[in-house]
């Protein structure tokens, strides 16, 4: 290592640096494109922390962490979950079963736009509770300590 | 009889009553986990869920008892109608599932807060009650769900949210990591291997609807997939439910996780696997097929009765005595195979009812034993001596719950293996029987043992001083306590119920 300044990986990181809105808007795509082909939240939220861990390799852990706090993956997981069971209670409020998503908007027999609807907001939960977990799980394993030295061995 | 309870219960909760009582947990659990407080909000919180859910499962009773021979609720996830969208499936079978894991919840909630107080840190506390409502919610709908492949999903939920209670215990005991560990990759080829037996059914058939894979597999008759499809599933639920060979998981997860984990997981998580290796055996598979005989008669039954030997042994041999109620676990599950693996009426029945009151005794024990442990951090058999005279009504409402579970008469353990060894006569399979009262000598001498050191040898160390438990832990051990000398006494409420199930399954209960 010579002076703090130089920095060997400076090709690696404004090669990647771009990647990292690309690889977002490409978890959005997969959201969305989730009623019509292969995708939806599981997948797109998966996207999502590639490019959390993407930023995390290249500008290390502690980084990270300041851009996207622990404690604020954690939220979004939970929050995730309280939106997918929060669509199906909204089902129970309009008089259907749970997550019937036909009476979400009370409408005429034959609309769609329940089913629509209430399958995207369904999927926007998976993606919150999927990117909030995975987020979590890589901060626990990468954000951890050793707790023995090199040379205690 | 129970109609009453139809008649108060409002009209909406009824409707809906199967998908409530998983959506309250559902909700609850992320929610507790941000709450302030340092968990005494969560606490409260986790108290309210589990007394709904208690309700929730007494209007399903009240339901299914409604009419004749049991009525069948079926409630459709969605909107989408069985067999194609996710069913929620209740019958006196489930019922009886459901209630007992509410009505532990509701009672381990209570008493938890003085050991959690103890054993996990501030900052963690919240974050244990959102698990624990994931495992609470896990467990009921693995009981609720009348879809195999939701069936997985809700194990799984259950049994990931258990590893982090397990873990927990790590403040306490550091062993508590490997145990977490252990028991995660035991639990995860236990799921996997349920879920290939799954996708071997569903090739065969089509379908993931339990009632519809039952109709289905009568056509397909037992071919090669089927029957591989049905030995992953055995030996899948059988991981879980610590089936004899399968248990190596079990004594380390129970002896070193937070005392209320042990309490509940000890009455319920095995239970329900159980719960579901039924499900499977009489209601989807049937004994029609030939291989469900043969493995009933070369696997469950001997296995059963390896375990009511081996284990109960082992549990003679133990210092700890969560150690030995752990392999007493084992042991007991032992008792509920055997009964199921008869394939008769009456052998499940008495299975079922084994199963109820062995988490009656179970989780009195356990809450008697944190109790000690509250004031005095030991729990090998040596550090409770003396302790009979020190916390004499903590100690006394073990020593019922240990009867209990030795079978002594008027209590609740007497009722289940009487039921038991009545079936196994009837069936002619008279040298088990005597495998069962030998069994029962075994526990005679391992609770004996813990006994004996409690009530009639001097306090090892005189200077520490062990305490009476805590009000909110006498308040739900007693009532563990009485409920164990009530099914003694009058046993005909819980066992009519076991009786139930068992005939929902082998008349009907299937279609």
């Amino acid at each position: 290592m010579a002076g703090p300044r130089t920095d060997h990986h400076v090709i690696l990181r404004v090669v990647a640096k771009p990647l990292i809105p690309i690889i977002s808007l490409f978890a959005l795509y997969v959201h969305f494109h989730g009623d019509y082909s292969p995708g939806g939240g599981f997948q797109a939220g998966v996207i999502i922390v590639v490019a959390v861990v993407l930023y995390a390799l290249i500008f290390g852990i502690t980084p990270a962490m300041r851009a996207v706090p622990p404690v604020f993956a954690r939220s979004l997981a939970a929050l995730g979950f309280i939106i997918f069971a929060g669509v199906g209670v909204w089902a129970l409020i309009m008089g259907g079963n749970f997550l019937d998503y036909d009476v979400l908007f009370n409408e005429e027999p034959g609309g769609h736009m329940g089913q629509h609807y209430g399958i995207i907001a369904v999927e926007v939960g998976v993606l919150f509770a999927v990117a909030g977990s995975m987020l979590s799980i890589f901060y626990a394993f990468a954000g951890r300590v050793t707790e023995i030295k090199d040379e205690d061995w | 009889m129970m109609d009453w309870i139809l008649q108060i219960a409002p009209a909406f909760a009824e409707a809906h009553a199967p998908a409530l009582l998983i959506l309250l947990p559902m909700l609850a659990g992320p929610i507790a986990a941000f709450l302030p407080g340092g968990g005494r909000v969560a606490w409260g919180m986790t108290v309210i869920v589990t007394g709904l859910c208690t309700l929730l499962s007494l209007i399903l009773l009240a339901q299914v008892r409604s009419i004749e021979g049991g009525a069948i609720i079926s409630y459709a996830m969605g909107g989408w109608a069985p067999p194609h969208g996710i069913e929620f499936r209740i019958d006196a079978l489930n019922v009886l599932v459901l209630l007992l894991v509410s009505v532990i919840a509701f009672l381990t909630s209570i008493f938890g807060w003085p050991t959690i107080k103890a054993e996990i840190a501030d900052g963690k506390r919240a974050m244990f009650f959102g698990a624990f409502q994931v495992c609470f919610m896990g467990l009921l709908g693995v009981a609720a769900t009348g879809d195999a492949f939701n069936l997985f999903v809700f194990l799984e939920l259950s049994s990931i949210a258990t590893y982090v209670l397990v873990a927990l215990g790590s403040g306490r005991d550091r062993r508590a990591l490997p145990a977490a560990i252990n028991y995660l990759l035991m639990g995860t080829i236990g799921a996997s291997f349920y879920v290939v037996g799954v996708g071997f059914l569903y090739a065969a058939t089509g379908t993931l609807n339990m009632a519809d894979l039952a109709v289905q597999l009568q056509d397909v008759g037992g071919n090669r997939a089927v029957q591989v499809g049905f030995a992953f599933i055995l030996v899948g639920l059988g991981l879980k439910a610590a089936m004899f060979p399968l248990h190596q998981w079990l004594p380390n997860a129970y002896s070193y996780s937070p005392s209320f984990v042990t309490a509940f997981l000890a009455a319920t998580a095995t239970k329900v696997a159980i719960y579901a290796m039924v499900r499977f055996l009489f209601s989807v598979f049937s004994l029609d097929f030939a291989f469900e005989g043969m493995s009933l008669a070369l696997i469950l039954a001997p296995m059963g009765i390896a375990a009511m030997l081996a284990c109960s042994f082992q549990a003679i041999f133990q210092a700890d005595i969560r150690r030995t109620l752990a392999y007493s676990s084992v042991a007991q599950v032992g008792y509920m195979l055997l009964g199921i693996s008869l394939g008769t009426a009456a052998g499940v029945s008495a299975g079922m009812f084994h199963l109820v009151n062995h988490a009656l005794m179970k989780g009195a024990l356990f809450m008697a034993v944190a109790g000690a442990v509250l004031t005095y951090q030991g729990t090998r058999i040596h550090d409770f001596a003396g302790l009979g005279r020190r916390a004499p009504w903590t100690m006394t409402a073990f020593a019922i719950a240990g009867l209990s579970l030795i079978g002594v008469p008027l209590t609740a353990g007497f009722q289940s293996k009487f039921a038991l060894v009545s079936a196994l006569l009837e069936s002619g399979w008279w040298w088990a029987a005597l495998i069962v009262v030998f069994s029962s000598v075994l526990a005679v001498i391992y609770m004996g043992r813990i006994l004996e050191a409690v009530f009639f040898r001097a306090p090892a160390n005189p200077h520490k001083e062990h305490g009476e438990a805590p009000l909110l832990i006498l308040v739900p051990l007693w009532i563990l306590a009485i409920a164990n000398i009530w099914v003694g006494i009058d046993g005909g409420f819980v066992y009519g119920l076991a009786t139930d199930a068992a005939e929902a399954l082998f008349i009907g209960g299937a279609s």
